[in-house]
């Protein structure tokens, strides 16, 4: 583990990102392009006020999931990853080095979200803007280590590519974004009480509705941060020195 | 910052060879590649590892530089069994197909690894220097031609100052002016006291090695320099050499 590397490993994943314009602008431009959609077809601000927030936690955990996993197979296909294996560089520079180059890139992403929605789209919220960010970039961070973890299990980018609608999409119909959790039948409610981005929705909820920092939501940070450093954890592990 | 010398760390110092290899079995997808292999690389000097494509050269490569899990047998590298955390620094390498970033220009690439290796910075300019492609630096490696990304990868492994390099194939696709500037370079790297291995099918390379591996579906047919090779065959040529090694074996009772 050394700071030095972690960072150059941080400076040299933004350096690809930087070469890659049109992956960077739909990166930027995608989600807030969704929350403008979602205020017009809404079209009552209620409503949007309710949805909005919720939205803001799934882009980022969505994009990021994607982009780490393709990213990360990358690195295993091209024989980059095993060259590093040699190399005197911890499993975990390597894993915190793309924490922080996402984590970097969801902080614009939301900010640039944020802007919109809080001016042009007159979104309300009640609850405070440092909490709704650190919420969002927990919730990036959260898909970036669950698509390092999910690419372990990919042999392919077409793979990789799927494991989105097979890891995302159950997540997004039990997280309480189409209908409250309460409202579901028993095993689907305890089936969503296990899955990470539930929370993500809740803590984004408790947002949107209360001014102050909750105990719901504070519970909600921890098990996003938990299943976060779990799945980096599992991650590490699928990094391997030696393979066959 | 390192020196040849080998003065830090596990390294003994006096004439034990940068690479000992002693009954070295590879298993890979059920099937032994590697059936107990025995030899060593001294010092300052070059082996080269010849032989026809899937007979093992790749598998033993990855074993010195301790990224392939081995069946049986042992490698110590620089005093220290292949692959320990001490030996990262020490260990240049470089795969057959090039493994950088190709969304990077070259420098970037050097830059990454370079830091990774905790090399100074100077370095990036030295073995962009070494491998001549100081004209590309600032180009993205997608677009470089595929001599030019293996010249890439091989400034990698030249990154530090590594004590033992080890390259798999290294001059695939090059231009002979440039195969003899990079054997130059690998002459001038023994000589300051790196140990290096060198795989090659091209067998007029094979003669500029000090000692040379025949290798053939996982075992080593011969083991000598290249003239020891050639005056024991009658051969004129290595591939005539080979051919008649080939045939020995072939005839004789196993």
């Amino acid at each position: 583990m050394s700071a030095a590397v972690t960072l150059a490993t941080m400076r040299r994943i933004l350096a690809q990102l930087r070469h890659d314009h049109r992956t960077l602008a739909l990166l930027i431009v995608v989600p807030a392009l969704l929350m403008v959609l979602l205020r017009y077809v809404f079209d009552q601000p209620m409503v949007f006020d309710r949805i909005g927030p919720m939205l803001l936690g799934l882009f980022p955990f969505t994009v990021m999931f994607v982009v780490t996993s393709v990213a990360t197979l990358r690195e295993r296909t091209s024989g980059t990853l095993e060259r590093l294996m040699t190399m005197p560089l911890g499993k975990l520079d390597l894993l915190l080095g793309y924490a922080l180059a996402f984590g970097l890139v969801a902080l614009v992403q939301v900010g640039v979200v944020l802007v919109i929605s809080l001016t042009w789209l007159g979104l309300d919220l009640s609850g405070s803007l440092g909490s709704l960010v650190l919420v969002s970039l927990l919730d990036a961070l959260l898909g970036m280590a669950l698509g390092l973890f999910a690419s372990a299990f990919a042999r392919t980018e077409f793979q990789a590519v799927q494991f989105m609608p097979a890891f995302v999409l159950p997540q997004t119909l039990l997280c309480g974004l189409i209908i409250p959790r309460d409202d579901m039948a028993s095993w689907l409610n305890a089936v969503s009480d296990v899955l990470p981005l539930s929370y993500a929705v809740e803590g984004m909820q408790e947002i949107s509705a209360r001014p102050d920092f909750t105990a719901t939501l504070t519970l909600d940070v921890a098990v996003i941060a938990a299943f976060t450093v779990v799945a980096l954890v599992l991650g590490a592990v699928t990094l391997r020195r030696r393979t066959v | 910052m390192m020196s040849s010398s080998p003065a830090s760390g596990a390294v003994q110092p006096g004439p034990r060879p940068a690479v000992s290899v002693r009954d070295l079995r590879v298993v890979r997808g059920g099937r032994e590649v590697l059936h107990g292999l025995t030899f060593d690389v001294p010092r300052g000097s070059i082996l080269g590892l010849v032989g026809p494509s899937g007979c093992g050269k790749s598998t033993l490569i990855r074993a010195l530089v301790g990224v392939q899990i081995v069946k049986g047998g042992t490698v110590t590298v620089l005093g220290a069994p292949a692959g320990s955390a001490g030996l990262r620094r020490r260990v240049g390498y470089a795969t057959q197909s090039p493994a950088v970033y190709a969304d990077l220009t070259v420098t970037e690439n050097l830059r990454y690894f370079a830091s990774v290796l905790r090399a100074p910075r100077s370095d990036v300019e030295r073995v962009i220097d070494e491998v001549g492609l100081g004209r590309s630096r600032d180009q993205i490696a997608a677009t470089l031609s595929g001599g030019q990304l293996s010249r890439v990868n091989l400034a990698v492994a030249l990154l530090g100052a590594p004590e033992l390099i080890v390259l798999d194939e290294p001059t695939v696709g090059l231009d002979p002016v440039l195969r003899q500037e990079l054997w130059e370079l690998f002459r001038e790297l023994a000589d300051r006291g790196a140990a290096l291995v060198v795989s090659s099918h091209v067998m007029d390379e094979a003669g500029r090695t000090d000692r040379l591996l025949l290798m053939r579906e996982g075992d080593i047919l011969a083991d000598g320099t290249p003239d020891e090779l050639r005056s024991r065959t009658g051969a004129t040529d290595l591939e005539e050499a080979f051919l008649h090694l080939i045939t020995e074996k072939a005839g004789s009772p196993t």
